[in-house]
């Protein structure tokens, strides 16, 4: 039995979104929107569009078909490996927050009948930094992914490595990479979703790495933060640095989907792979 | 010696860079410049040598040797275009057969608005994807510093050396006291639990061997013997199985304790 609150809002979405009683703060334009105007739009904001985190768990619910999500690895979760001050306090934190054992839920589903291999990040659990657990479990439905010949649709959300794991988390940029190369060469296809903030390491690993990239409107995507590039250079950013549409620009997406057309989007690509994959 | 003082070292001027280590350990090099794309990103010098009278790839990371050549190198903080230069020459090593090796000292990718522009984390991506799936032997030496991805870049290899003064991290020191404990002069506490030195990172299963430094001349004979030996035993290795070996390696560390 899952914890009830698996499918509810996540706490904090888009620059932090804040709860007014029932009524939650849109962080783009500041208005109110209720819990069933959201829950219909997918987290969009039905005034200015912006899009608000949303929790892994619930992203996987509005993209693949009712019912056929089966997870896997749940076990498989972070420990202090190095016995780094507080990283224990900050995981137990992590997981009464999200209500994830982990900053990235993986399994197989369906999208209109096709079979996927599927991860989220999730941004309540300390943002989906990329610990050992994580990038073992996004290795993992790699590998299953390519025993079942599955392609893999990927939602990345990372606010880069997680520090408190040291070395380790570096080692899973090469790991997942690694793993995303072999399924590739296997002549299966990887879409990956980057949504809002994909960065540091998963920007340099698997993020990047999708046969299709497809990002979220306005999504943070960058190597380096933008407070550290500020802070190196001294100077101030032009504004949309590192956004999505800065990134289509620039050749380094290949598509930017509002979230509402979203599902259709990637069921179509799916189905132009149909019997690739 | 602590940390930090590991740190320090490694960082330190006078320090040996890698054009030091290709001159002495190689015969012949012949640098190729470009990256086929945008601009010869001096932070990366790439090319073709003899070790012990076999041909292999070399591929280093240069911080420079004096102010002047520092700068011309950026600090040793590559640009996109260095890593696109080095995918191009693994690609390379492959097509010819070519053993790769790599001297690694940054601080890490550069971190500023054209690096980001032309896409620093992409070509960091392809980089380690690309390692990972090579068919030909790859040895990555830390030499001094080994910052975070822009390091893995050039290491994703079937065997990681380090010297005893180097250090491989995630981050830098300074950085994860500002982002753990908002304090950046909390550095020698985060030099410490980031695991960071070479002895720390072999009890760690992220690197191979570790080659105490003292006297240069004695250094780089030992460097070159224990290279000319690995890359011998990986030659008889079939090109597929060199490539799974690598990718096993990588897949286990830290997996123990999951």
């Amino acid at each position: 039995m899952l914890p009830k609150n698996l499918f509810g809002k996540p706490k904090n979405a888009l620059e932090g979104e804040s709860r007014v009683g029932a009524l939650i703060e849109c962080p783009g334009c500041k208005s109110r929107c209720s819990e069933a105007e959201l829950e219909e739009t997918f987290h969009v904001c039905r005034r200015c569009g912006a899009h608000m985190r949303l929790s892994a768990r619930k992203r996987i619910g509005i993209t693949v078909d009712p019912g056929s999500f089966m997870e896997i690895d749940r076990d498989v979760t972070s420990r202090d490996l190095l016995g780094f001050p507080e990283y224990q306090e900050k995981l137990d934190k992590a997981r009464a927050q999200s209500g994830e054992p982990e900053g990235v839920v993986t399994g197989t589903a369906t999208i209109d009948g096709q079979g996927v291999a599927i991860f989220a990040m999730d941004p309540n659990f300390m943002m989906g930094s990329m610990g050992t657990a994580l990038g073992e479990k996004v290795t993992r439905l790699f590998e299953l992914a390519l025993e079942k010949r599955l392609p893999v649709v990927g939602f990345t959300l990372s606010g880069g490595a997680r520090v408190q794991e040291g070395i380790l988390s570096l080692m899973q940029m090469a790991k997942t990479s690694g793993a995303v190369g072999r399924h590739s060469r296997a002549g299966l296809l990887y879409i990956a979703v980057l949504t809002d903030p994909t960065t540091g390491g998963v920007d340099a690993s698997f993020a990047a790495l999708g046969d299709i990239l497809i990002a979220e409107p306005k999504a943070l995507i960058g190597f380096a933060g933008p407070r550290v590039i500020e802070q190196t250079i001294r100077q101030k950013l032009p504004a949309g640095f590192q956004r999505s549409e800065f990134q289509l620009e620039k050749g380094f997406v290949d598509i930017i989907s509002d979230r509402r057309e979203l599902r259709s989007l990637l069921s179509r690509l799916l189905s132009l792979h149909r019997g690739v994959a | 010696m602590d940390a930090y003082s590991r740190v320090q070292a490694a960082r330190a001027k006078g320090r040996q860079t890698s054009m030091d280590y290709i001159n002495a350990l190689f015969t012949g090099f012949v640098e190729l410049h470009g990256d086929r794309r945008y601009a010869d990103d001096k932070a990366i010098v790439a090319g073709i040598a003899q070790l012990s009278g076999r041909p292999v790839t070399v591929i280093g990371i240069e911080k420079g040797r004096d102010t002047q050549e520092r700068v011309r190198r950026n600090f040793g903080s590559a640009h996109p275009e260095g890593y696109h230069k080095a995918i191009r020459h693994f690609l390379m090593a492959e097509k010819f057969h070519r053993p790769v090796i790599c001297f690694v000292d940054t601080s890490g990718a550069y971190c500023g608005i054209g690096a980001e522009e032309r896409g620093q984390g992409p070509a960091i991506a392809e980089s380690i994807k690309t390692l990972m799936g090579l068919t030909v032997p790859v040895i990555s030496i830390i030499i001094g510093e080994g910052g975070s991805g822009g390091a893995l870049a050039l290491a994703a290899a079937n065997e990681v050396w380090m010297l005893e003064n180097a250090v491989y991290s995630v981050i830098s020191p300074e950085g994860a006291a500002s982002i753990i404990w908002k304090d950046a002069k909390r550095v020698k506490e985060a030099s410490e639990c980031l695991k960071l030195t070479a002895q720390d990172l072999f009890r760690l299963g992220v690197v191979e061997k570790i080659f105490e430094e003292g006297d240069v001349s004695s250094l780089n004979e030992r460097l070159k013997r224990a290279l000319t030996e690995t890359i011998s035993h990986y030659q008889t290795m079939d090109p597929e199985a060199l490539a799974e070996e690598r990718y096993r390696k990588f897949r286990i560390i830290g997996g123990q304790a999951l």
